[in-house]
């Protein structure tokens, strides 16, 4: 399938869905759909950097965040769009995703992975103690209840924005599988010597992933604070963010695109389903315990384990044929 | 230096903390030449390599390639301008087909012609008879076949200087007579070949010149049936 008829089944696969919660008419369903949809974005940003190129990035959180503050300055300096603004927090989280990559770079495995956590620690610091944006005591968006242009719902429009953003996430992660940085982010995984004696300029590709997937991971984070109209650090750099965006594409599996959408799905439903049933501080148990549950049983995630047995299968039908 | 001198290193020093792995090493490899380099186990062969490859920084002295001075590049801008290597231990990409282990090289030496790449990818397959595995991954492998992935590898890039570490180490007689014959064909085609080993039945059979390394330092380099008779390198091998 070429890439525009994928972007095109998307499309509609987001349509239809976006349809069926229209025609079921309950709001909830837009509300707990955003959640999924960001953690969509959230994690194939995360495995872009993390599946793809090997380096483990637990500083998740921080780039959602940034995505998320700048947010609040753009409503509190102009009247820019929501969509303008994942343009701008984008752009912010791209930069220090770049900055990152520049300051890891002799940083391998879990030596990498400690200095994003570590950096996560620093920028929620110096947004913790920056005024401007609430401080530690937050601050509040205040949303128009519908989106003047299109006569919607404001959650429906910022389910519509955030379905937009996982297309394109989506169709970016799914071209560089499959193209020459896609064969270059695999040797990284791989052995980064032996890419680097094959001719890939390793250095310069792991700070193209640190930045595309710093920069998808802001972009999910802008709309946040309209979404939940009161963002402090300790929601904006909640732990969940970290941990879901590391756990969905490990679910799911990191070798394809496919792993984080179906591990987003499956762990952001259970968690929604849990918080409407019994209550949200359930959800990273749920999360651990199902991370905990794939290690053992699963380690290369659901796509793993269908693979495993797809090739079990063709194992066992040309050993019949040979007989 | 000569006209056809591909490879200069002069002066090569590299340490690591107090210990000394190579001092002033001086090496010129000409254009299509056939050199075995030999050493005891921790002589610093591989660690020359890895400085002339980029892979490691030399504290001191300068390599040249085909004119060109490579201190300060990296390894990748090194395979660009033809220096490959094949290493020691097989490092196959894991997670990639064997066909796909080859294409890396031919998408990113920058260095393959006008043939599309399957096609290079399956011819190169074909030459270390591994076609009809192209789409296996390098687990399936035996060891000869990761050893022929390696230099298969090391060819997509197109080298106009090969240097193969220890290609044949622990093979059988016929399997390294396979990656011989696989090594002088290279170098019929053109190719400069450097072969580190120690199976000295394969470097005397391979090497036109033959370059002996000691405790980091080069102590012999000429023709293999004179070098091997020397009585430094005789020392070097069998003690006093």
């Amino acid at each position: 399938m070429n890439g525009a008829k994928f972007v095109l089944l998307l499309l509609l696969t987001g349509a239809a869905g976006f349809g069926a919660a229209w025609l079921i008419g309950n709001a909830y369903l837009f509300f707990a759909g955003y959640v999924v949809l960001q953690y969509i974005a959230l994690a194939t940003a995360w495995n872009i950097l993390g599946g793809y190129t090997g380096y483990v990035n637990f500083g998740t959180a921080a780039f959602f965040a940034l995505g998320a503050y700048t947010t609040v300055v753009l409503h509190k300096l102009t009247t820019l769009p929501v969509p303008m603004m994942m343009l701008v927090g984008g752009l912010v989280s791209g930069i220090v995703g770049l900055g990152t990559g520049y300051l890891t770079l002799r940083l391998r495995g879990a030596f990498f992975s400690i200095a994003t956590l570590a950096l996560a620690v620093v920028v929620q610091t110096l947004i913790t103690n920056w005024n401007f944006v609430g401080g530690s005591r937050g601050a509040y968006i205040v949303r128009p209840p519908t989106v003047p242009l299109l006569g919607i719902d404001y959650i429906q429009y910022l389910f519509l924005v955030m379905l937009v953003l996982v297309v394109i996430v989506l169709a970016t992660a799914r071209t560089i599988e499959r193209s020459r940085l896609g064969y270059g982010f695999a040797t990284i995984r791989d052995d980064e010597i032996a890419a680097e004696a094959s001719g890939v300029p390793t250095l310069r590709l792991k700070l193209l992933a640190t930045t595309i997937s710093g920069a998808f991971m802001g972009m999910a984070g802008a709309p946040l604070p309209y979404y939940v109209t009161y963002l402090d650090p300790a929601s904006g750099f909640s732990l969940a963010y970290a941990v879901n965006g590391v756990a969905m594409p490990l679910v799911g599996g990191t070798s394809s695109w496919l792993g984080p959408v179906i591990g987003a799905i499956l762990l952001g439903t259970l968690q929604q389903v849990a918080t409407v049933t019994i209550s949200s501080a359930l959800n990273l148990l749920i999360v651990g315990l199902m991370l905990v549950a794939f290690v053992i049983v699963a380690p290369n995630g659901i796509l793993g384990l269908l693979q495993g047995m797809r090739e079990r299968l063709r194992w066992h039908l040309a050993g019949r044929s040979r007989v | 230096m000569t006209a056809d001198t591909l490879l200069e290193v002069s002066g090569l020093g590299k340490r690591f903390g107090g210990f000394v792995a190579l001092e002033s090493i001086g090496l010129n490899v000409a254009e299509k030449e056939r050199v075995g380099l030999i050493g005891p186990n921790g002589s610093g062969k591989s660690t020359l390599v890895n400085c002339m490859c980029g892979t490691l920084r030399n504290e001191m002295g300068s390599v040249r390639f085909a004119g060109q001075v490579l201190d300060g590049l990296s390894a990748h801008e090194r395979t660009r301008l033809g220096l490959a290597r094949s290493f020691q231990l097989p490092r196959p990409f894991n997670t990639l087909s064997l066909a796909d282990n080859l294409r890396v090289p031919l998408l990113y030496s920058g260095r393959h012609g006008s043939q599309p790449i399957d096609a290079r990818c399956m011819e190169l397959l074909r030459v270390v008879g591994l076609a009809d595995k192209s789409d296996r991954l390098p687990r399936d492998l035996t060891q000869i076949e990761m050893r022929k992935l390696e230099l298969a590898r090391a060819m997509a890039a197109d080298p106009r200087l090969l240097i193969a570490d220890e290609a044949m180490a622990g093979l059988s007689h016929a399997e390294v007579d396979d990656i011989l014959s696989l090594l002088i064909q290279l170098n019929e085609q053109g190719v400069t070949v450097i072969l580190i080993e120690h199976i000295m039945r394969a470097v005397m059979h391979f090497s036109r010149r033959l370059v002996v390394l000691v405790a980091g330092r080069k102590i012999a380099d000429g023709d293999p049936t004179e070098v091997v008779r020397d009585p430094d390198v005789v020392r070097a091998y069998l003690g006093e």
